[in-house]
């Protein structure tokens, strides 16, 4: 992907006019800039990262020993319920929507993304969806209670009036990764530069645009789901409920034909991320760059197909059980391209491990694990022994954390010098990637054993034999959350421009639009674009 | 620098389409909860049986090979004082055979109520083939504070039953109506 560039400085310098904005606080509230946003996006979902996670440190606090000792049960399921939703919302989406915002006009050649006032609104919106549902703990009976996935009836018929809250947040929320959405797709199909062709673009630009269509058919599904809560709960409507002719089962079919591609929303763009960084340090290029967009795009195709295999227990047909198992596994068909092409691409390479390197690996190893864990707990007769114990909890943070949340911290180490201008402490961030990777093993492996031999999640006590894995799964938990404030140090410094000056392209094999601007990138680029060859 | 690369399509057009895509998958959601409902009435999905009373046809064969056994189950919705249950607990019938169960109910608070009673039959697949000639479940059941009542339910079991099915539960939940005046679910064909 050469490119030639105007003379940047030169363009810069005819165009300073460009560089006044508003200082203080209103640059930030008024801000159209995808940097401004961008940046906001990820420093807000940094924040909600420490948020949910102090949750999840409350949670292990309390399971550290069997028996009840800190926290009364309702506040635990408080816990659980409030770390899910906002790691999931607040945490993962966000920070790729900033990394989106970022990096999409810059690997494009785009001066900005396509609506840059509905950007505006899109992320500002966001901190008072929190702000609404953290503020249900001040509220009689407390924050919901009825677990991330917000089944009914524990939602609608056991539920404290938190759930109002709860529903609008919900509704804010999706507003928000709607507007996204629409913003990414417009971008990518009308602001490439002048011969970036579709299949031209960089991955991550390729599994965002698909995320961003996953988006628009799903959270509106999700708004319309707790909307049904909603006026179950308070309008005295049955959607859920038998007495009125509803059906509970009803809500998780709903619930995860939302749920299952919403979950791909929060991995495909780390493969978009893996994709740009493995073969920068590989020094070569992406093994197979055309098969992972089609594989991309059979993943996204196949979440459509796949959402009863959250719910064998609730008893199926064995035809239904059957399909749904086995479409399940076909996913495991793309994501096994993916994860061979990188593997391949890194064959033979020139490898040198900077950290952003560190973490890409890291990815696939252990999303790889997360896979696996997945396909078995797809086998419909083994998932009636595995169903809502911690052998899920294991898989799907495998998948999250050591997949998607570091793939985030590889994109940040990734791009931090072209964020800030400057190089990331070299020290710091090696340190911050090998306790996250020992701890985050330490925390989530031990509990694949635990939950086969049947300990269930959502409980704030636990039967005898499980209390020594506990503890060092709780020992694990707390090394990783500490080892994150590492990383805020390492940010931090970064961005007060404590560092060695970054060249434009710190990576010698880095490819790409973005590393042909100066670093930090200027406020402006691509005011005129760049021919891409 | 007001020379942007030349746009391959209007935004705004993009932006419509999409918005549109967005209230339609709004819709599409809402419109599952019909079509969920259609489907587990053709496919007894959910294991909820008809509403409707069956008749019997007269030609039906009996199968004497085979004996499925029923059992019965009964719930009352949570903080509901009533007493409700069936004379016997399970039995066993050949298909094609037709049985009457009574069940009990006592209403054992002091106010009168309206209770509605939702079947479910577990496996879903065998609820198509449930058939109740006769059911209390059909309609409302008004109880007067403390009143006592028999509720006679007469079924068979469609000689069709798949074969792997030897065994099957047929579950009441009595639901506390007297708040909802007309439930969607109560709605019956024959004149009260």
């Amino acid at each position: 992907m050469s490119t030639v560039v105007t003379d940047t400085h030169s363009a810069h310098d005819a165009h300073d006019h460009h560089d006044h904005k508003p200082t203080g606080i209103k640059r930030w509230l008024f801000t159209t800039n995808h940097k401004d946003i961008g940046t906001m996006y990820l420093w807000f979902s940094f924040l909600m990262f420490l948020v949910g996670g102090s949750m999840a440190l409350m949670i292990r606090a309390e399971l550290f020993q069997p028996g009840m000792q800190l926290v009364d049960p309702h506040f635990f399921n408080q816990m659980t319920t409030m770390h899910g939703v906002i790691m999931v919302f607040g945490a993962v989406m966000p920070a790729f929507v900033g990394l989106a915002n970022w990096m999409i006009p810059l690997m494009i050649g785009a001066p900005d993304m396509a609506l840059p006032r509905m950007n505006n609104w899109s992320f500002w919106i966001l901190p008072f969806a929190f702000l609404i549902l953290l503020s249900s703990f001040l509220m009689p009976g407390g924050a919901p209670a009825f677990g991330w996935t917000f089944y009914a009836p524990l939602s609608t018929t056991y539920s404290t009036d938190s759930t109002a809250l709860f529903v609008f947040s919900m509704h804010i929320m999706g507003m928000s990764s709607i507007m996204g959405a629409i913003n990414v797709i417009v971008t990518i199909m009308n602001m490439r530069a002048p011969g970036m062709t579709y299949m031209k673009m960089p991955l991550f630009v390729w599994t965002w645009f698909i995320t961003a269509f996953l988006l628009i058919a799903v959270m509106p599904v999700l708004a319309g789901v707790v909307t049904m809560v909603l006026t179950d709960k308070y309008f005295g409507t049955f959607f859920f409920d038998a007495a009125g002719g509803g059906d509970p089962v009803l809500f998780q079919h709903l619930f995860w034909f939302f749920g299952h591609p919403e979950v791909y929303i929060m991995i495909l763009p780390s493969f978009g991320i893996v994709s740009a960084i493995i073969p920068a340090f590989a020094r070569k290029p992406l093994f197979g760059y055309a098969s992972m967009v089609y594989a991309t795009a059979s993943i996204a195709g196949l979440s459509f197909l796949v959402w009863a295999h959250h719910m064998f227990t609730t008893g199926m047909p064995t035809f239904a059980s059957l399909f749904f198992m086995y479409m399940t596994m076909l996913i495991a068909v793309p994501t096994g391209v993916k994860v061979f092409n990188w593997v391949t691409t890194m064959w033979r390479g020139a490898m040198t491990f900077e950290t952003p390197m560190l973490f890409a690996i890291a990815f696939v190893v252990l999303f790889t694990i997360g896979g696996l864990s997945g396909i078995m707990l797809a086998i419909t007769p083994v998932d009636y022994q595995y169903h809502d114990t911690y052998f899920v909890v294991a898989h799907f943070h495998y998948v999250l954390v050591s997949g998607a949340v570091f793939s985030i911290m590889a994109a940040a180490y990734y791009w931090l010098p072209k964020w800030s201008g400057v190089m990331y402490d070299d020290f710091l961030s090696k340190l911050h990637f090998w306790a996250s990777l020992i701890s985050v093993n330490i925390l989530f492996f031990p509990m694949h054993f635990v939950g086969l031999a049947g300990m269930p999640r959502r409980i704030p006590d636990y039967a005898l034999q499980f209390a020594d894995i506990n503890a060092i799964v709780s020992v694990g938990g707390f090394l990783f959350g500490f080892s994150q404030l590492i990383f805020l140090a390492v940010v931090v410094k970064a961005a007060l421009k404590k560092g060695e000056p970054a060249p434009a392209k710190p990576w010698e094999g880095a490819e790409g639009l973005e590393w042909t601007v100066p670093s930090p990138a200027p406020y402006h680029t691509f005011d005129v674009p760049p021919q891409v060859k | 620098m007001n020379q942007q690369q030349p746009k391959r399509q209007d935004n705004s057009r993009v932006i419509t389409r999409l918005l549109a895509s967005v209230m339609i998958m709004f819709a599409f959601g809402f419109a599952l909860v019909p079509l969920y409902e259609k489907f587990c009435e053709i496919t007894g999905f959910n294991g909820r049986t008809s509403s409707k009373a069956a008749t019997a046809d007269s030609g039906m064969q009996v199968d004497q090979s085979r004996v499925i056994t029923v059992e019965f189950h009964t719930r009352v919705s949570r903080g509901v004082p009533w007493e409700f249950r069936p004379e016997v607990r399970s039995l066993r019938l050949h298909p094609g055979e037709v049985k009457t169960v009574n069940f009990y109910v006592e209403n054992k608070t002091n106010r009168d109520v309206v209770a509605q009673a939702l079947p479910s039959v577990a496996p879903g697949e065998a609820s198509l083939f449930l058939n109740k000639t006769e059911c209390f479940c059909f309609e409302n059941q008004p109880l007067a504070a403390g009143e006592t009542a028999v509720m006679p339910m007469q079924f068979y079991l469609d000689p069709d039953l798949p074969d792997h099915v030897h065994r099957l539960t047929l579950s009441y939940m009595m639901y506390d109506l007297t708040e909802q005046a007309r439930p969607r679910t109560a709605r019956v064909e024959r004149s009260e």
